[in-house]
């Protein structure tokens, strides 16, 4: 009995090393003069993101300037990742509002549940990636660094329309 | 001084050292070339970067001046880089074997003729370091010395993947060694002296040797490539298997020394290429270069041509490095000792004919007839090689045909190893 070693039987085209080593060597020189290149100059030229793409935070304001958030707790609720820290607090006319918001973006996964889940479309998740800090502390994110984002924020996944069409 | 004097004129006999303009041209000549082949390999880095980027359909290196200034910032990178020692490493070793790695790269340039003489108002001057009467012999020793900075990089260490890819290295060069010496000696015969000068000169007044030797050349080419550690004979620095090979523990200016000295090889045997197959400084179809007087202007053009054929070898370099993928070990073996040798061999044995026949039948050295009938030969050999023999099996890639009675070999090999491990045939 003997091991079933399959030995194909090839064309010279198919095993010349020389032919083989020529025909790469002048699909490499066609490549050396080509002056289309796929590389992206980055911080000049950027990469267009999915309009869905999921970012770090935003809370976005009233026209008054103030946060919209009611602090209804539903976002720390249903974080699986446990970032978002609020303290609830109410003024004289019982509106409540957040007297402590933070996320801690280091913590987040970026699921998206609590723009999904805020009822006054508060919290977003933005659609911007150049995050960098100096320290770690710089990625926990108080309500004021988040209402002071600009980005664009993420639309999310719709089920009637899941092409976004 | 006088000891410098007795230096230089055991370096070079005949010549009047004995003389200021000698001594200072010396001089210069040294600074001169050290300096270009230093910048000219800091630049070739940059080279192969841009080389691989644009074959790969990217920019490369463009940041730093235009990326002209990378190698710039990659030296001064590499000097404030932190030096690190391996805890067990033998120290002594350790520091050494980057110097015994360069060392050999630059000194082998000496004795490379880059240019025609000049005949300045205070006599000719070579244009090569030292004019070696043993020139070509030199260059062989030189060369075989590259091997131990590689060995003791990989022992001192003290780590199992430098070790292994010091051993590789030196298995492989000693290998390719032997094929690439015996290539050279076709050339040796036709030229009739091992001194660089005269074999330039014998190419310039008859035919470049490639059109006579054009398998020693690729046997040459093939050899120097795995001499220098380049692709596809970079098993010493396996990134898959090795880590990096010998210099997995280097770092900082050690490491850069290894790197310089591996463009430095890669410039010598593309200069050794050029001198030995392609007419060194001499400008093809013209005969005026290489008889006197000899003027600035002809020093210059030939340096520029010589110049552009060691760059065109380098670039060769650069594009099969990045066109092949890497030989497997066991092919790299075949490849030197059962087919590179032999072939080096056997095409020594039918140039030697071929001489001693066309002398025989009276054609004079350099005549028409003579080189007719080596170019025949050479016409022949390279049909044979390349288009008779090559089925495949010159080099044999993992894809190529298995020759039946191995595989018969092999499973009678196995076959009583396997025996206790098969079911019994009554279950």
């Amino acid at each position: 009995m003997s091991i079933g070693v399959k030995v194909v039987e090839r064309p010279i085209e198919q095993t010349s090393y020389i032919r083989a080593t020529l025909t790469g060597m002048a699909h490499t020189l066609k490549h050396l003069f080509n002056p289309e290149k796929v590389t992206t100059q980055y911080p000049e030229q950027k990469e267009s993101i999915s309009k869905r793409w999921r970012g770090t935070h935003r809370m976005l304001t009233t026209e008054d300037g103030k946060a919209k958030c009611v602090g209804c707790g539903l976002c720390p609720t249903v974080c699986p990742a446990n970032c978002i820290k609020l303290v609830p607090g109410e003024d004289e006319q019982g509106n409540r509002y957040p007297l402590v918001f933070e996320i801690d973006e280091f913590r987040c996964i970026f699921c998206g549940y609590c723009q999904e889940v805020c009822p006054e479309e508060a919290i977003h998740v933005g659609r911007h990636y150049e995050n960098a800090e100096y320290s770690r502390e710089g990625f926990v994110y108080d309500l004021e660094r988040l209402m002071a984002q600009t980005h664009p924020v993420c639309e999310m996944w719709d089920p009637a329309d899941p092409k976004g069409e | 001084m006088t000891t410098i004097h007795a230096l230089l004129q055991a370096a070079t006999p005949g010549s009047t050292p004995h003389t200021l303009p000698y001594f200072v041209f010396t001089l210069v000549k040294l600074l001169l070339v050290f300096t270009v082949y230093m910048v000219g390999v800091a630049l070739l880095t940059l080279a192969e970067r841009k080389i691989s980027a644009w074959i790969q359909d990217r920019h490369g290196p463009n940041r730093v001046g235009k990326g002209w200034l990378q190698p710039a910032a990659d030296g001064v990178k590499n000097f404030v880089k932190e030096e690190t020692y391996p805890a067990a490493a033998n120290i002594p070793l350790f520091v050494l074997a980057p110097a015994l790695a360069f060392i050999p790269a630059l000194v082998t340039w000496a004795v490379i003729p880059f240019a025609a003489p000049w005949d300045s108002p205070w006599g000719r001057i070579d244009m090569m370091l030292a004019p070696l009467p043993v020139g070509f012999l030199f260059i062989l020793a030189i060369s075989s010395l590259g091997v131990y900075g590689i060995v003791l990089a990989g022992w001192s260490s003290n780590n199992k993947y430098a070790l292994l890819g010091g051993l590789r290295s030196s298995a492989q060069m000693i290998s390719y060694e032997i094929a690439m010496g015996m290539s050279t000696i076709p050339v040796l015969l036709l030229s009739g002296n091992v001194t660089l000068n005269r074999i330039v000169n014998q190419q310039a007044f008859e035919t470049w040797n490639v059109l006579n030797l054009t398998i020693a050349f690729f046997i040459f080419l093939v050899a120097a490539f795995a001499e220098t550690n380049r692709l596809p004979f970079d098993l010493p620095e396996a990134e898959s298997e090795l880590i990096a090979g010998y210099h997995s523990e280097y770092s900082a200016m050690k490491f850069s020394l290894f790197f310089i000295a591996e463009y430095a090889n890669m410039v010598t045997a593309s200069a050794l290429m050029s001198t030995l197959f392609f007419g060194g400084w001499d400008i093809p179809f013209t005969l005026w270069d290489n008889v006197a007087p000899f003027t600035f202007l002809k020093t210059f053009l030939t340096l520029g041509c010589f110049v552009t054929k060691v760059l065109f070898f380098v670039f060769l370099y650069m594009w099969i490095r990045w066109t092949l993928p890497r030989f497997r070990y066991d092919q790299l073996m075949s490849l030197g000792w059962k087919l590179l040798l032999p072939l080096a061999l056997g095409y020594i044995v039918a140039v030697a004919t071929t001489i001693v026949t066309l002398d025989a039948l009276g054609f004079a050295r350099g005549s028409v007839p003579f080189h007719l009938g080596l170019i025949l030969l050479n016409v022949a050999a390279v049909v044979i090689l390349f288009v008779i023999l090559d089925r495949g099996k010159l080099i044999s890639p993992a894809y190529s045909r298995l020759n039946q009675r191995d595989v018969a070999k092999l499973r009678a090999v196995s076959a009583p190893r396997r025996a206790p491990l098969l079911p019994e045939s009554g279950d």
